[in-house]
């Protein structure tokens, strides 16, 4: 599996200038791969594409060398996004209930909340638990679309530090275990480091790629490590 | 039943001082019987009256009032879904909605019985023309209030227009909806009333109407009562529902 995007390049309506102009990017599978960059250089805008929620004006982007289409690739908001008459467990279905050649029983669905600590929450509304407990609902409910692709669009943004850490180590432990493909958004620079394959910095009008030199697996050790803090302090220095 | 009389304790006992000292000023004199009756007097009025009261004339407004609510949900919702879905429908026939709510109903009702007679469908058309327009428009805004990035949501999982209407533009418009159907389940009962007033033969707009022609206003009062206690009971019963199905708004 390779997702590939080939000279990408998108305009908003009613804006001259395009946000992304002759983008191109290679993912393979089993990547996780972060994208930075100051607000407005078009992070969000390039997950927007590859799910198809937006249609660039100009490029390709193919998996596996077939145009991209609706529902192809897991995608998780920036917001959670749960519906809120919805219990944890509705919430999670959905993505079954629309792909109905989606293979995915309650039981299955039952076992992952299980493994997240959420299976006293399995009837609760979203409005009744924490801000991270949401987060990883919002992830299960992506991830169990059963798609290779996962986008993942700032989801630690909104949580303070000892959850966001919590939720990293939890993200970095299924990842590794499911061989997913990840294209993450972060403004933290450090999340970035800690996370991913490979960085993709955006800046307007030009893209650089920085490999991430630690070892797999990553463990919270490493947040502190010569190689980290330097990764970061380079990043600081670019973005 | 605290909270009950919490929100409502300072109401009631407004109500019940103003009752009884309206009670002293008529049977003193201060205010004529045949212009404000004494409360005794209304609810005797109920008492010694109530068979024909609440079997012929309640029942005849009640029925009146359900088949006119009814036709206007069924017909409203339909319509909000059409305007919805297509926007030359839309184009066309909201501003017609709108419209029919500028036209004194008073006026029309006479019209609804040359087309109707004196049938229960003249009535029933007062009642439609009466509580059709806070269901459409309730129901309509409703599903246009649907929070973009849910619907960006549902489509990246590749749902399709009915599946995103289905689960989740109908869920978001009860909030709407129920503001809107509050509305007509009181104007449901009030056109009714009217239609009554205009031409019929039974129910309790016309027992007011006969009452007042002989002058006796514990008769007229007496339908208000009863009418003013439908009424209450119907938005009471409507808001049970709403607070039900929007359990979830609750916890927010």
């Amino acid at each position: 599996m390779t997702l590939l995007l080939k000279n990408v390049t998108y305009t908003f309506p009613k804006e001259k200038k395009p946000i992304i102009s002759d983008l191109n990017l290679k993912i393979e599978k089993g990547e996780f791969v972060s994208l930075i960059g100051k607000s407005g250089t078009g992070k969000s805008t390039i997950l927007k594409l590859i799910t198809g929620l937006l249609k660039q004006a100009l490029g390709e982007i193919t998996i596996n060398g077939q145009p991209i289409s609706l529902g192809d690739v897991g995608y998780m908001p920036q917001k959670d996004l749960l519906l809120p008459w919805r219990t944890v467990m509705d919430n999670i279905m959905i993505g079954a209930e629309i792909q109905k050649d989606l293979q995915l029983t309650k039981e299955d669905a039952r076992n992952w909340l299980k493994r997240v600590g959420l299976i006293d929450y399995e009837q609760a509304l979203p409005n009744q638990i924490s801000g991270g407990m949401r987060q990883r609902v919002a992830f299960l409910r992506a991830m169990l679309t059963g798609k290779e692709v996962l986008l993942l669009d700032e989801p630690f943004g909104a949580l303070d530090s000892i959850t966001k850490k919590e939720m990293q180590a939890w993200l970095l432990s299924i990842w590794q275990e499911l061989d997913k493909t990840i294209v993450f958004i972060t403004h933290d620079l450090e999340e970035a480091s800690y996370l991913s394959d490979r960085i993709i910095l955006l800046k307007q009008y030009s893209v650089e790629e920085i490999e991430v030199p630690l070892h797999r697996p990553r463990h919270a050790d490493m947040l502190h490590s010569s190689e980290l803090v330097g990764l970061r302090r380079e990043l600081e220095k670019k973005i | 039943m605290r909270n009950f009389f919490k929100t409502y304790g300072l109401f009631i006992v407004f109500m019940v001082v103003a009752l009884i000292a309206l009670e002293y000023l008529v049977q003193s004199d201060i205010i004529p019987a045949f212009i404000v009756p004494a409360p005794t007097d209304v609810v005797i009025h109920i008492i010694e009256n109530w068979r024909p009261l609440i079997f012929e004339h309640l029942g005849a407004t009640m029925l009146e009032f359900a088949i006119g609510f009814i036709l206007a949900v069924v017909g409203g919702v339909g319509l909000a879904v059409s305007m919805f879905f297509s926007k030359t429908i839309e184009k066309m026939l909201y501003p017609a909605v709108l419209i029919s709510q500028m036209i004194p109903i008073i006026a029309l009702s006479p019209i609804f019985v040359l087309w109707f007679g004196y049938t229960i469908w003249s009535k029933v058309a007062v009642t439609i023309l009466m509580s059709f327009f806070p269901i459409v428009v309730g129901a309509y805004d409703g599903f246009k209030s649907t929070d973009k990035d849910y619907i960006e949501l549902l489509r990246s999982m590749g749902a399709s227009k009915r599946q995103i209407f289905t689960k989740l533009n109908i869920q978001m418009a009860f909030p709407s909806f129920f503001s809107g159907l509050k509305i007509a389940i009181v104007y449901s009962l009030v056109g009714a009333t009217i239609g009554e007033w205009l031409g019929a033969s039974e129910g309790l707009g016309y027992y007011s109407r006969r009452m007042s022609g002989d002058l006796n206003a514990d008769g007229v009062f007496a339908a208000i009562v009863i009418l003013t206690i439908v009424g209450i009971i119907l938005f009471a019963l409507t808001a049970m529902l709403e607070k039900r199905t929007l359990r979830w708004k609750e916890t927010e």
